[in-house]
């Protein structure tokens, strides 16, 4: 028997509203993602991949549908409930890495840590993981002082740091040359493939979206 | 953590931190330097009253404690001279020149007696009708010496002595010319009295009290004891409007920056609440800062008041003293943190109910 999916969602909606129009985002998502896997997701624009991506990660509520992960059921949760899931169950990583332009790349390691309640120093193993990343040397430098590369892998870094259930990349190589763009998407799979890191991408480009297990396409608020 | 982000916050924008605490200095200078004035004003007062060297006072019926208001016929003297106990008495007649300067009119060999006599740094005592003597602080003031003019009560005065600063007045001339020029013939503002055994002063008062019935009569230590911010006419109403100044330009000052810097940290406020910072989590980072900022501005405003005090004691000695109240620092320090801590609320709270997704897609 499998194990039960880390996220299982099934005719998941969302209808916000801009002004007086009523914009249905999602119209019935199902997905299942198991414990480690790398799912890219790929759409146009306005497909509502945005949607999900905000869903998932905590940071909007669904309208309707089921949604849980780990577990956990985000249908009807409170806004601190939320919050209390971003915080011990997902990692982001964004486009534009959105590092905190005043502390060093440690510190915006160890503000994701601060926020979730864990002080003292970074655990033994996660030097391996900096190694793995290749930012142990950069890691005392101020975000203007680092690359778009290596903003991004202390960003990964910051993300996987309280070990979340699942790692939310939204278009993680959207700033990035093809080479810093190879090196981060290869990093991302070296996580999945060595911690076993779940990993949900959102992405334009097929080639990176290659690099996830699976594809799942979206169109019109549906996957495909 | 949190403290270390909000010391980087505000090195990140070191000319706005600059001001703010700048700002925040300027309220609590104002209030620490009024308070510094009231109480340097009234304990100079207090002092130069001592400094004459008297155990009792008796003062004009009707007279005000802070003032030298009210007068009295110089004949009253000579019912306290008879008292037993009483070695010396000397009455003086003070008048107003301008707001904090008032001119004192002496019978000298009376004073002597009863005092002691002037310390003269300069010159010596008057010895005609246009003579003044002025203590040390008026003249290092009016940059006088020795022979110099000097124009009050519409009149030219030559400067005949410089006595240390710390009794009576800071223009001393003969009490008959004042009487005459203030139109007081016969009159003085208050008694001096001093005794051959300054423990029997309770006992002195009694009987005078006794016999002069409508006349305030204070021993110099209840006396000097009154000169306090609350004895003074409006003056802790006056302090009350300056602290409400000082909380106001606190919290405009603060809630400006603390708007302008929620509005341009907006998408880092959103970086926060997605790695799963609580809206008390982010309120508690901008009240820190704010805490710090006005912290920084107490301590620079204490240190501005000692400024203040040196251009004081450095342009106008003579007419005011600023002292240095440190039981006032926190009182300060609390005022202007409450000010911005109130300028904080507002913004830090905006910042905390930012939605997420709308903070981190803020350009």
């Amino acid at each position: 028997m499998s194990d039960p999916p880390i996220i299982s969602i099934r005719d998941l909606r969302k209808i916000y509203r801009l002004g007086e129009v009523e914009v249905q985002a999602l119209r019935g998502v199902d997905l299942d993602v198991q414990r480690g896997d790398f799912v890219s997701i790929v759409g146009p624009s306005g497909s509502g991949k945005s949607t999900l991506f905000n869903i998932l990660g905590g940071l909007a509520p669904p309208t309707s549908g089921s949604i849980h992960i780990a577990g956990r059921d985000l249908l009807g949760m409170t806004d601190s409930e939320r919050t209390e899931l971003r915080k011990t169950s997902v990692g982001f990583v964004f486009q534009k890495y959105n590092l905190l332009p005043t502390l060093t790349a440690r510190d915006n390691i160890e503000i994701a840590r601060d926020i979730a309640g864990k002080d003292g120093p970074l655990d033994p193993s996660f030097t391996d993981v900096l190694k793995l990343l290749g930012i142990e040397g950069r890691l005392d430098h101020k975000p203007r002082a680092l690359s778009g590369g290596e903003q991004q892998r202390v960003a990964i870094a910051r993300a996987i740091v309280n070990h979340p259930a699942i790692l939310l990349a939204d278009e993680p190589t959207g700033n990035l040359d093809t080479e810093n763009s190879t090196a981060v998407l290869g990093l991302l799979r070296g996580l999945n493939e060595r911690l076993g890191q779940t990993i949900l991408m959102i992405t334009h480009n097929p080639e990176a979206a290659a690099y996830g297990h699976r594809i799942v396409r979206m169109r019109d608020g549906r996957i495909e | 953590m949190t403290n270390k982000l909000v010391v980087e916050n505000l090195r990140h924008r070191p000319l706005r931190t600059l001001l703010i605490v700048g700002l925040i200095s300027i309220q609590v200078t104002m209030v620490l330097t009024l308070v510094g004035l009231s109480s340097g004003i009234l304990d100079d007062q207090a002092r130069r009253a001592r400094g004459v060297g008297a155990d009792i006072m008796v003062r004009a019926p009707s007279s005000s404690i802070m003032s030298f208001s009210g007068s009295m016929q110089a004949d009253i003297m000579q019912a306290v001279e008879k008292q037993r106990h009483v070695v010396a008495v000397t009455g003086v007649l003070t008048q107003g020149t301008s707001l904090f300067s008032y001119i004192t009119g002496i019978d000298l060999a009376q004073f002597n007696k009863l005092s002691g006599g002037f310390h003269f740094l300069a010159g010596g005592p008057f010895q005609s009708p246009d003579d003044v003597m002025v203590d040390s602080y008026y003249a290092s003031e009016h940059k006088l010496h020795v022979g110099d003019y000097l124009q009050t009560l519409n009149r030219s005065w030559r400067v005949r002595g410089i006595y240390e600063a710390g009794t009576l007045t800071r223009i001393v001339v003969q009490l008959d010319v004042l009487q005459d020029l203030t139109a007081n013939n016969g009159k003085i503002t208050m008694i001096y009295v001093k005794l051959d055994d300054s423990s029997r002063t309770d006992e002195v008062i009694a009987i005078l009290r006794n016999k002069l019935k409508d006349y305030p009569i204070y021993s110099m230590e209840e006396y000097t004891s009154l000169f306090s911010v609350a004895n003074v006419p409006m003056l802790k109403e006056f302090i009350w409007v300056v602290i409400g100044l000082g909380v106001l330009v606190g919290f405009l000052v603060v809630f400006l920056s603390t708007y302008t810097a929620v509005l341009e940290r907006t998408r880092e406020i959103g970086v926060l609440k997605a790695l799963g910072a609580s809206p008390g989590y982010v309120l508690n980072i901008l009240l820190r800062e704010t805490t710090l900022l006005a912290l920084a501005g107490s301590v620079l405003g204490i240190l501005l008041s000692y400024v203040t005090r040196l251009a004081i004691s450095s342009l106008i000695p003579g007419t005011l003293i600023q002292a240095i109240v440190p039981s006032w620092w926190p009182i300060a320090a609390g005022i202007a943190l409450v000010g911005a801590l109130l300028g904080a609320i507002y913004p830090g709270l905006k910042a905390a109910r930012q939605d997420a997704v709308e903070a981190l897609s803020y350009e």
